[in-house]
């Protein structure tokens, strides 16, 4: 008697066992994809916290007179480049080229910078002048308060060409 | 040989731990104190990065023997994916160990090789920050290189090594080699493995050792200046491994370089053992006596003409400028790889063709032409590169 139940349960699928069967894989997957999510958050939480809280990230650059128009003033520190333009206004440029991220140099002898890694080169203002950059550098704000330049690095602006917009008039 | 140098890595890998601070303040003085002041301490380095080059060659070495044997035919069709495997995490152990003695090298390299992450659309951005720990190189990405040199990457392929043994022991054991002529199922005469393969494991192993040891003890791991954000190194290079990518980015845009074509081609190995073939040629170098000569001519083709695109490309060729009205993208990106896919397309084509191949030996006929290709391609950005990466005479790099 027991083998004609256990042929007829057979021939028919045991549909408890599949379905059971069914339900720990799918269990499983969910418990895989939880697995990921909280390795993930844990990889990307490092990220937030390490760019520096707003009070370090905002750079004195000096009084406005200390930059000559038309003159490029490096500022280690801050990583970036103080550009005053021929009429006054001033940028803040970030100095890793936007190719792969090397640090440009400023080349006062050319007037441009001059990335070392694969020759792009940028003007002043930042603009492309020799690929492969496929965009102008990336500025910081800038906020003139009493006379004083300030910066503040902890937030670089991407933009796809200079606009006069972007500069800052004291 | 490749297991004797991955214990020798292991071996070595876990004495550096002992000296080594995976700091940023400290990661390049505890390398000269290692070097200096620990008995030892710079031939275990040596030692280290020899084994990790040597590594590399003798992993790309056994991948073209699989290749040209056959060896990924069913029912070796899976061992070829769990080896594609490791090699990728073995090129992402030397790459992440690379930036750990945080000099110059080191951090520009880096620099750069993850500078190419953005280029990826949609999620470039954000897979470089994960990887770098933040929006620039700095301590995080320090902390997360070590975690994934030291604990990561050796946990997998403690897994994965075994795994790759067992399939070939489940497979029957190696490939063996056959002439084009014989009937496979002619096994010829066999021996007990012990002592007969031991023996001769042992005296490779021996020999492999002593070879890197003189490597060791003659030449020096290169440790350039203290790493310095502030200055980046004219030219600046990707480790030789990498420089056949970076060569391919100085022609053509960085999505196409670095994410299309790596995923086309990647996604080819990936298929290969899957594709249809035409007949099982497991043992046969070459696959035929007309595999052969079709791959000698694709050899010679790819060395003579890679040369000539890439001085044209840098001399005379300049899509951008040519076509300004068309973004970057479509001028120096889309277009020479679209080229570069029809000359593929047309060359199969006419090897088919031109030798009535079979697909076996048509494939292998285009793999050939891209290996020399790719070679060719690293050999020109290691030695022919120097200042501002403009081709140089390689006395002048």
């Amino acid at each position: 008697m027991n083998e004609g139940l256990k042929e007829e349960a057979a021939a028919t699928e045991p549909s408890r066992r599949s379905f059971l069967s069914k339900l720990w894989v799918g269990l499983g997957l969910v418990a895989l994809a939880e697995v990921v999510a909280v390795v993930f958050a844990f990889l990307r939480s490092n990220k937030s916290k390490a760019r520096g809280v707003a009070s370090d990230a905002m750079v004195m650059a000096g009084t406005v007179d200390k930059f000559e128009p038309n003159s490029v003033t490096a500022f280690v520190r801050g990583r970036f480049y103080l550009a005053r333009l021929e009429d006054g206004g001033f940028l803040a440029l970030s100095r890793k080229c936007t190719h792969l991220g090397c640090t440009v140099p400023w080349v006062a002898k050319e007037k441009r910078f001059a990335c070392p890694c694969h020759a792009s080169a940028f003007d002043i203002t930042g603009e492309v002048i020799n690929s492969p950059a496929p965009r102008p550098l990336d500025i910081y704000p800038i906020f003139i308060e009493n006379n004083v330049v300030k910066v503040d690095t902890g937030k670089p602006i991407k933009r796809d060409q200079f606009r006069t917009e972007q500069v800052r008039y004291p | 040989m490749a297991v004797v140098l991955v214990v020798l890595l292991f071996a070595t890998g876990m004495m550096l731990q002992f000296a080594y601070q995976p700091v940023p303040d400290k990661a390049y003085e505890s390398i000269l104190h290692l070097q200096n002041d620990v008995f030892f301490g710079q031939l275990i380095r040596n030692i280290h990065h020899w084994s990790a080059n040597v590594l590399l060659i003798v992993v790309f070495l056994h991948f073209l023997r699989v290749f040209f044997t056959g060896a990924f035919h069913a029912p070796r069709q899976f061992n070829w994916i769990i080896g594609l495997t490791m090699f990728v995490l073995i090129l992402g152990s030397n790459f992440t160990g690379y930036l750990l003695p945080w000099d110059q090298l080191a951090f520009w390299a880096v620099t750069i090789c993850t500078g190419m992450l953005e280029y990826i659309p949609l999620i470039g951005e954000g897979l470089k920050q994960i990887i770098l720990g933040g929006t620039d190189l700095g301590s995080a990405t320090l902390s997360n290189f070590f975690a994934i040199h030291t604990a990561i990457i050796p946990a997998c392929l403690l897994l994965l090594l075994p795994f790759h043994f067992w399939r070939v022991r489940k497979a029957g054991g190696l490939v063996v080699p056959l002439s084009p002529e014989e009937n496979p199922a002619n096994k010829g005469e066999m021996v007990p493995t012990i002592p007969n393969l031991i023996l001769r494991e042992l005296v490779v192993a021996a020999v492999l050792i002593a070879f890197i040891m003189l490597l060791s003890v003659v030449y020096d791991a290169p440790l350039g200046a203290r790493a310095n954000p502030g200055l980046s190194p004219n030219p600046t290079k990707a480790p030789w491994y990498f420089a056949g990518l970076q060569e391919l980015l100085l022609h053509i845009h960085p999505l196409f370089a670095f994410a299309v074509m790596p995923l086309i081609f990647a996604g080819i190995l990936i298929l290969l053992p899957y594709i249809p073939y035409d007949e099982n040629t497991a043992g046969v170098w070459f696959a035929s006596h007309r595999g052969r000569r079709m791959a000698i001519v694709a050899s010679i083709i790819a060395l003579v003409f890679t040369p000539i695109l890439v001085l044209t490309d840098d001399l005379f060729f300049d899509f951008a400028a040519w076509l300004p009205g068309i973004p970057p993208i479509f001028s120096s990106g889309l277009l020479p790889v679209a080229m570069i896919l029809a000359i593929l397309g047309g060359f199969y084509a006419l090897m088919k063709r031109k030798y009535s191949a079979t697909k076996n030996e048509t494939v292998q006929a285009v793999f050939v032409l891209l290996l020399f290709a790719f070679i060719i391609l690293t050999i020109t950005t290691v030695w022919f590169r120097g200042e501002g990466m403009a081709l140089t005479w390689p006395w002048k790099v």
